[in-house]
């Protein structure tokens, strides 16, 4: 499954652990939420970066104390017809200030690039090869949005208003 | 009518673009039937019994001319020549090919319609009174924040795969059109004693299998602060709504679960989080709004004009008069339902040549604007009282005057088992012989107004619950078998009828509702109480003796 990373097909140093999987020496890890909290400690202290899969039915409140220390977050679609991701990315990012990586996971296609890139996340496990060779140019299908997201993307009011400024209309 | 902007036509373009390349995908088999379901749902694409289905937004059911035409076109180019209105102001095509969709879609988009979000699990179509802007009495054009909040709606990124569907719809008048209370969220548009507009927010109304009237869970939002409410109230049903069963993921079930007192204080405190954020609306913002709805330059018209004096000598005129034409906010102008549902016919089918003429209509009499209201009739907004005669003559040529707005024959029917996959029974059958039975229109007229509102399946698009009589179409043993409820309502008193007893066998279904006509004719107090007014005041029982006694 390639990941996407930065807007490019990129190698994945993280390894995925298990519940129960014996804990590497080293190298960068990502692991269930349940294990990365009962073992924080212990996952924090060795060397390599971890990151967290916190599913989308758990509360992202309770992943907040770890923020400063994960270096990736990633949220799962177990299909992509479940949304319930993208509302913790974008609290992860807007109300949390989570400035790490954030990762999408699961059963993504390229329809869902667009919403993902506006909800947060910046890294794409992605299902398909032509998925994941097609993500710049489908991250670019879109010029105009009408909603504001963290992303900082001007919205279509907003637009309108300098429009409307710049072309002196209403005064 | 609200003129879109290269901002707005941009976006529509951008998402024809889209779509075109998810169908290539699906026609080259990159795309499994079961990803592309999914993706062709998000633009109102269905796979139905015969063939595919596509389905229209007319946002708030306000049309113009040029886009009824277009609508004709790809009645006529794509389709078999005629089209369907829904109850959700949507329009429906049901012969479309797959591969013919992305032109159809492009064809659309050059006259600012478009097909996003019409089904899915996302935040349909935005609909509001059929007559917003024009009714006497209301507190302000509804279709200004309608607009805004399609605006707000459409390819959210937090909100494109909810639980299930959710609608919207909006009032800004005290007799509810728009059946806000059967909406997952219904706005009534109010102003505070400051005299600012805002919004008394229900939520958790809607029908199907487990129907519920909306519950009030702010009684003020203000205007500024509408789009931050919404997105809040989605924030916590996106999280915490079922998703382990479709029939139980809707909001309305998340409200009764959790209870409206919980429900509310969720969303209380995660709006508390976003309400001063860039979601605050601004003045400015409306007023940009506002100001790419253009109305009409009304003449100083008479209230009474003489065309109209002489016309009233011909009862035909007078008896389509008497329920088509409505009280204007304007002196001299009327407004004018025009009924899709002839004797005999579908409820709600225009045929392309209809449409076409109906545009020109609209250009002649009604400032080039036409309406669509949830009824599933059409509404020419601004007509002038001195046209009346004129325009009721062309409209009758067309077939467009049967003289039975909200008479009993002016049936409310989904498609039902003639074109859906998910239905059970037959609707457009019942509806169709049920016109024949009561066609005589000196009987119509006694009964008076009486909403028949009939659904081929649980799923409830033809309204059953909220008809004044409701037909349920289920299966039974392989056997069609409709259930009947009388006493429900979709406006302001907005309530789920009541059974009247055993379901009865589709042939039977004509008779059973004559018996209750007849019961209702027998036990009114007086010819001015309507059909629900008498239900109210007696229930259900004296009902049920009659119809059942010899039964």
């Amino acid at each position: 499954m390639p990941l996407v990373n930065g807007g490019k097909i990129a190698d994945d140093s993280f390894v995925k652990l298990a519940v129960d999987t014996p804990l590497p020496e080293s190298g960068d890890i990502l692991v269930p939420a349940e294990r990365f909290v009962g073992e924080a400690g212990a996952l924090l202290k060795r060397a390599g970066k971890v990151g967290v899969i916190w599913p989308n039915n758990c509360d992202i409140d309770e992943l907040v104390p770890y923020l400063g220390k994960v270096a990736t977050v990633a949220l799962v679609f177990p299909t992509f017809r479940d949304g319930r991701a993208y509302s913790q990315a974008r609290l992860l990012r807007e109300r949390y200030n989570y400035r790490g990586d954030l990762r999408a996971t699961g059963q993504i296609l390229r329809d869902q690039f667009v919403f993902m890139l506006r909800a947060g996340f910046d890294s794409f496990e992605v299902k398909k090869q032509a998925d994941a060779e097609a993500f710049m140019q489908t991250a670019k299908r879109y010029s105009v949005f009408y909603q504001p997201t963290g992303d900082g993307r001007i919205t279509a009011l907003h637009r309108r208003m300098q429009l409307r400024h710049s072309e002196g209309v209403g005064t | 009518m609200y003129a879109y902007d290269e901002i707005d036509r941009t976006l529509v373009n951008e998402r024809v673009s889209e779509f075109r390349d998810q169908v290539q995908r699906r026609l080259s088999g990159e795309l499994t039937e079961d990803e592309f379901k999914i993706l062709r749902l998000q633009n109102g694409v269905y796979l139905q019994l015969h063939a595919y289905m596509f389905r229209v937004a007319i946002p708030y059911g306000t049309l113009a001319t040029n886009q009824l035409r277009a609508l004709a076109h790809v009645a006529r180019k794509y389709d078999r020549g005629y089209g369907h209105f829904t109850t959700r102001q949507n329009i429906q095509f049901n012969w479309i090919k797959l591969a013919e969709l992305p032109d159809a879609l492009a064809d659309l988009a050059e006259v600012g319609i478009h097909a996003m979000q019409t089904s899915g699990n996302n935040m349909r179509n935005v609909t509001s009174d059929q007559w917003a802007g024009v009714a006497p009495g209301e507190i302000e054009d509804p279709r200004i924040w309608s607009e805004l909040i399609r605006q707000h709606t459409t390819l959210h990124p937090e909100f494109s795969f909810l639980p299930r569907k959710f609608k919207i719809a909006i009032t800004a008048s005290d007799h509810d059109r728009a059946a806000i209370k059967i909406h997952d969220i219904g706005l009534k548009l109010i102003k505070n004693e400051k005299g600012e507009t805002g919004f008394e927010v229900l939520v958790g109304g809607g029908l199907g299998r487990t129907p519920f009237i909306g519950k009030t869970i702010k009684h003020f939002v203000h205007g500024r602060d509408i789009l931050s409410y919404i997105e809040a109230i989605l924030r916590v049903y996106n999280q915490y709504g079922r998703r382990d069963n479709i029939y139980k993921a809707r909001i309305k079930i998340l409200v009764h679960e959790l209870g409206i007192e919980k429900f509310s204080r969720e969303v209380e405190e995660e709006w508390q989080h976003i309400r001063n954020s860039s979601l605050q609306i601004d003045d400015e913002v409306i007023e940009d709004i506002r100001s790419r709805f253009t109305y009409p330059n009304y003449e100083k018209l008479p209230h009474m004009p003489d065309e109209l004096r002489q016309a009233a000598a011909d009862p035909e005129f007078e008896a389509w008069r008497k329920n088509s034409v409505s009280p204007h906010k304007v002196q001299g102008y009327s407004i004018v339902t025009v009924s899709l549902k002839p004797i005999g016919a579908p409820p709600g089918d225009a045929t392309a040549e209809q449409m076409d003429a109906l545009a020109d209509l609209a250009d002649k009499y009604s400032f080039g604007e036409i309406r669509v209201g949830h009824e599933q009739n059409l509404a020419l907004p601004h007509v002038a009282k001195r046209d009346l005669p004129a325009l009721w003559k062309a409209l009758d040529k067309l077939g467009l005057a049967t003289p039975n707005v909200n008479l009993i024959t002016d049936i409310i029917a989904c498609p039902g088992l003639d074109y859906c996959s998910l239905a059970n029974a037959r609707s457009i059958p019942i509806a169709q012989e049920l016109t024949r039975r009561f066609a005589n229109h000196e009987l119509a007229n006694l009964i008076g107004r009486l909403h028949i509102n009939i659904s081929g399946c649980i799923n409830a698009c033809g309204h059953h619950h909220v008809g004044h009589i409701g037909i349920l179409g289920v299966e039974k043993n392989g056997e069609e078998v409709y259930q009947i409820t009388i006493g429900g309502r979709a406006d302001e008193g907005a309530a789920l009828g009541n059974l009247i007893g055993p379901g009865v066998k589709f042939d039977e279904v004509a008779d059973v509702i004559e018996d209750v006509v007849e019961a209702y004719l027998a036990l009114r107090e007086r010819p001015e109480e309507l059909f629900i007014d008498t239900v109210k005041r007696l229930g259900v029982e004296p009902f049920k003796e009659r119809v059942y006694a010899t039964r």
